[in-house]
């Protein structure tokens, strides 16, 4: 199943046995004190460099995010996509938790855009799947709903289900929902890992459409993190995974997913991998 | 008495199978099961949140380490209610998540910390909206109410939480602290006016005891 997305200027196909497609996730203030600061001000240089850093990093997509309290989030939403647009040219992902913000964003969008996100809220599913059908985008659908965050497979499939169903209802295709199965922190719970790999090998075995995850989330507590949140994407691109939304500029992220899709046969005469390899390390031969 | 020193030690570690037997065994030596909380299982706790702050170990060994003490305190609280009194306890906080926000790992860990420092706990869980903070503290006459905030856009939840607190009739009865990621104390407390704020959960006990006076 192939999700389309774009730009003014690009397409973007997600789809399972090909290469996975990297959701830039740095423009977001969550944790960032220079780019809270930054959008705070109005001042969008920072947004438009990290957005030429991910895309040279090897983001296929980016992510926007633009949630700081204290702020007018629709203009800074609008003026951060016009920003990005001018700066890049790959298609974007309009990420916020309010919905008015979304609408503001795909008024003005040129293109297909990716939703971020809608999931099993009764006030969710009401609010933003007509803005994702009324301007023919995709959405990203998280696997929880007015209970909370589910650690069982079971539940987040049947969220899952439920997501898709009210989806199709209004006339958004199966493609452009992308489910996310939710990555949850290892530290607190041993099995979380385990229960989110399951869920992606489930979603993809019963609905087989594309799939992203936060996958950060996984590591939290720990040490050496990158190790951890790299071979977690690894073993969730095996299980289903697509298009996560991460870190390009993490090498050791970015590394992960390249040798996976290498061994997985996705990459023809490793070409990806090794181009990757000579931008990271110029010096070596 | 060895068997005092090898509990502290099991709950330290967090092996949580054995702290039972070591409780049973000091309780059999003639231990005072009030002694064993106030001094051994107490300070086990306090080192480890010691140690936690200064990154010497994970969130996983921490809540190991609670677990131990849990699986101490299930083998006392018989004993002591035999005796005819139960734990007495230092004080009852409500804890939660504000509004919007799922996120409960430094929540759960301020749960146990307290709850192994001897408060009694309300946890009132994620996502949770002003008035049902101010209900749960009315309903438990809490003494403190503690909230956790880790999204930036978690700030106008936490105002109103705090606002919702102070305006009712709980309010200057009981105390209102914030922390997690998203909150400064320059938020919390002076624009705010929460009563207290610390950045993670081992600091949220210190304050909470500072506040009702008990360090």
């Amino acid at each position: 199943m192939q999700t389309r997305i774009t730009s003014a200027k690009q397409e973007v196909i997600i789809a399972p046995e090909q290469a996975v497609v990297i959701i830039g996730e740095r423009i977001n203030p969550t944790g960032r004190k220079r780019l809270a600061a930054a959008l705070q001000a109005g001042d969008m240089e920072l947004v438009q460099a990290e957005a030429r850093r991910q895309v040279e990093a090897g983001a296929k997509v980016l992510d926007v995010n633009v949630g700081i309290s204290g702020a007018d989030e629709k203009a800074l939403m609008i003026e951060a996509l016009a920003a990005v647009s001018e700066a890049v040219e790959v298609p974007l992902c309009i990420d916020s938790a309010k919905p008015e913000v979304l609408a503001a964003g795909l008024e003005r969008y040129q293109g297909k855009a990716l939703v971020n996100s809608v999931n099993g809220e009764e006030a969710k599913l009401k609010q933003v799947l007509p803005l994702v059908a009324q301007h023919k985008a995709a959405v990203v659908a998280l696997t929880m709903d007015d209970r909370g965050i589910p650690s069982d497979v079971d539940t987040r499939l049947e969220i899952a289900e439920r997501i898709l169903g009210e989806a199709s209802k209004l006339g958004i295709p199966l493609e452009d929902v992308v489910i996310d199965p939710l990555a949850m922190s290892v530290a607190a719970d041993d099995q979380a890992g385990r229960n989110s790999l399951l869920a992606l090998a489930q979603v993809r075995q019963r609905f087989g459409v594309n799939q992203t995850i936060g996958a950060s989330n996984v590591s939290f507590g720990l040490p050496q993190r990158p190790a951890i949140n790299a071979i977690f994407l690894s073993l969730a691109v095996v299980n289903g995974l697509t298009c996560p939304i991460t870190d390009p500029t993490e090498w050791e992220v970015k590394r992960a997913l390249l040798i996976t899709d290498l061994l997985l046969g996705r990459d023809e005469y490793a070409m990806n991998y090794i181009s990757a390899y000579r931008e990271q390390f110029p010096d070596e031969d | 008495m060895a068997e005092l020193e090898a509990i502290k030690q099991a709950v330290e570690k967090g092996r949580r199978k054995e702290v039972p037997g070591l409780v049973q065994a000091a309780l059999d030596a003639g231990a005072d099961p009030q002694e064993i909380i106030n001094s051994y299982m107490i300070p086990a706790m306090k080192e480890v949140g010691a140690r936690f702050e200064a990154k010497k170990i994970f969130v996983p060994e921490m809540m190991i380490a609670a677990k131990a003490m849990q699986a101490g305190l299930d083998v006392l609280r018989p004993v002591l209610e035999a005796k005819g009194g139960s734990q007495q306890k230092l004080g009852t906080v409500v804890v939660g998540t504000v509004f919007g926000d799922l996120h409960d790992i430094g929540k759960n860990l301020l749960v146990l910390m307290l709850e192994s420092s001897g408060f009694k706990v309300i946890n009132i869980g994620e996502n949770v909206p002003p008035e049902k903070f101010l209900q749960a503290a009315r309903d438990n006459q809490a003494d403190v109410v503690g909230m956790s905030s880790l999204l930036t856009t978690g700030d106008p939840h936490v105002a109103a939480t705090i606002q919702a607190i102070k305006e009712s009739d709980l309010g200057g009865k009981v105390k209102v602290i914030c922390g997690g990621a998203a909150v400064t104390e320059k938020f919390a407390v002076a624009q705010c006016g929460a009563d207290g704020h610390a950045p993670d959960a081992v600091g949220a006990v210190r304050v909470i005891k500072n506040l009702l006076g008990l360090n």
